[in-house]
């Protein structure tokens, strides 16, 4: 039986499509994924994304410890900052790819994969020293995404809370709409806006009041359809596609989360040794010369020789063509380099390009 | 609710099928098909000539999100596709039992279209 937001009988009400996903029952579109795509880029769009795991770590030695396990710096934020990174198992694989809220030096609120929770805290609470707690705080909190450039404003409408001041990748604790909420400055779509923690019971009120005050600057629910095809204009991973136990943060272009200079950290050795290899995969961006659209698992040739392989894609809602996330070798993955993606058989030139595919405003309007 | 046009014949893997002529068939996803996938932004059309089973993939129908694949109603050969969908696969999304038709297929056993599920059949399947 798949777990339900509190949300679900709005989506229900709406007429939302639900699909199962990480074990939940989630909206995968309302009115369709392309316009609900270019409104959150063009205006802003609201996502239900309370099946988001939570796991709070608190108490004294909270901050080294987190620090041991992943592999950004968490001695570079101060309270109310955020940092986004992954941690790793002992090979270098990625255990998940999470969102760090601090909210005091002693106390550090987890945003991690749905799929994923269950398997996150059992693997902090097994690596944990006596006397720290970690709790898997999930069923507490629901979480709305609103994002695009209108994101800010609409907000604005229902918070006394000085939106302006929370910066990019900070968060504050207040109140919308008469109700505590974490109120950060993150997201998953390229776009500002805001992702907004509360209690479960407060929830669909606060959808229902976004949503009619995001009406007249053309705010629209979004489905984990476009979530998932704003992500990949942005090439962000997802877990699963493009990082997993198997898959290294340094092939998938996360070195910038990995901070060497750190003593230790869970992963480091394997992941030093991946990074001096001569054996060498890369993830990069591709956009389709043809009409068709590449898709997770397609493999990658040159000249007939399997080079690497999808691991997601889609037809891009603002460029309108075929784009693809793939792993290749690092040798052939120049940008302007033409390969062929193996769709059903055929061979489909495909063009290695700079990412993200579309550049976003990622400031209020 | 779905439409399912009563001078059609349809499929378990919710293609559409109507007589033209003696021997020929036009052939098409209905509008639960349409509805299911999300809008099509591309299509994949058979080759001319091409000699099909009865349930042979012929082609595929993409949304954003998911590839799904076509299946021929019955055996026979490909004498016409609907070329325009290559430019403008929303022909399937505006009209899926018109101007977004698929294909035509000349058909060997013309009873065997008679076989196909009538539409009160095929609306048991889609309920």
């Amino acid at each position: 039986m798949n777990k339900r937001t509190p949300l679900y009988p709005i989506h229900v009400s709406q007429n939302a499509k639900l699909i199962p996903f990480g074990g939940w029952e989630m909206p995968v579109q309302y009115s369709g994924i392309a316009e609900e795509h270019l409104a959150c880029r063009n205006a802003a769009g609201i996502f239900d994304v309370s099946h988001m795991g939570e796991i709070r770590i608190h108490g004294r030695g909270a901050a080294p410890f987190l620090n041991k396990i992943i592999t950004n710096d968490l001695s570079k934020i101060k309270d109310n900052q955020a940092v986004y990174t992954v941690m790793c198992n002992e090979n270098g694989g990625c255990v998940d790819d999470l969102i760090v809220h601090r909210i005091h030096s002693d106390d550090f609120l987890l945003c991690v994969n749905a799929s994923n929770a269950d398997k996150d805290f059992e693997w902090i609470t097994s690596q944990k020293p006596e006397g720290l707690h970690v709790d898997n705080v999930s069923a507490e909190y629901a979480q709305i995404a609103i994002q695009g450039p209108q994101a800010q404003h609409i907000l604005s409408q229902l918070t006394s809370v000085d939106l302006p001041s929370i910066q990019y990748y900070w968060f504050i604790q207040g109140i919308v709409l008469g109700k505590p909420m974490l109120i950060a400055r993150t997201g998953y779509t390229g776009e500002d806006g805001f992702e907004l923690y509360l209690c479960p019971s407060d929830a669909p009120a606060l959808w229902n009041t976004l949503l009619e005050a995001g009406k007249p600057r053309g705010l629209m629910p979004c489905g984990l359809g476009a979530r998932d095809t704003l992500r990949i204009e942005m090439k962000y991973p997802l877990y699963g596609h493009e990082i997993s136990e198997e898959l290294n943060p340094i092939h998938a272009g996360l070195g910038w989360v990995v901070h060497w200079d750190k003593t230790t950290f869970i992963g480091k050795d394997r992941l030093e040794q991946i990074k001096s290899s001569s054996q060498q995969k890369k993830l990069i961006g591709l956009k389709c010369l043809g009409k068709q659209i590449p898709r997770q698992s397609y493999e990658i040739q040159k000249n007939g020789e399997k080079i690497g392989f999808i691991t997601s894609g889609t037809l891009s809602p603002c460029l309108n063509h075929g784009i693809g996330i793939g792993y290749i070798e690092t040798v052939h993955s120049t940008i302007g380099s033409v390969i062929d993606v193996c769709i059903r058989g055929q061979n489909v030139p495909h063009e290695i390009v700079k990412t993200p595919f579309y550049k976003p405003l990622r400031r209020p309007l | 609710m779905s439409a399912i046009p009563q001078d059609l014949k349809y499929t378990e893997d919710h293609e559409w099928a109507k007589l033209e002529g003696s021997n020929t068939i036009r052939v098409g996803i209905t509008d639960f098909a349409k509805e299911s996938l999300g809008d099509v932004v591309f299509v994949e059309l058979p080759k001319l000539g091409r000699l099909l089973k009865a349930k042979e993939t012929f082609g595929v129908v993409e949304s954003i999100k998911a590839v799904s694949d076509l299946y021929s109603p019955l055996d026979g050969e490909v004498v016409e596709v609907n070329a325009a969908l290559q430019d403008n696969p929303g022909l399937i999304n505006a009209s899926p039992y018109g101007d977004g038709w698929i294909m035509k297929l000349k058909i060997k056993e013309p009873q065997d279209y008679q076989a196909l599920l009538t539409p009160e059949k095929y609306a048991q399947i889609t309920r």
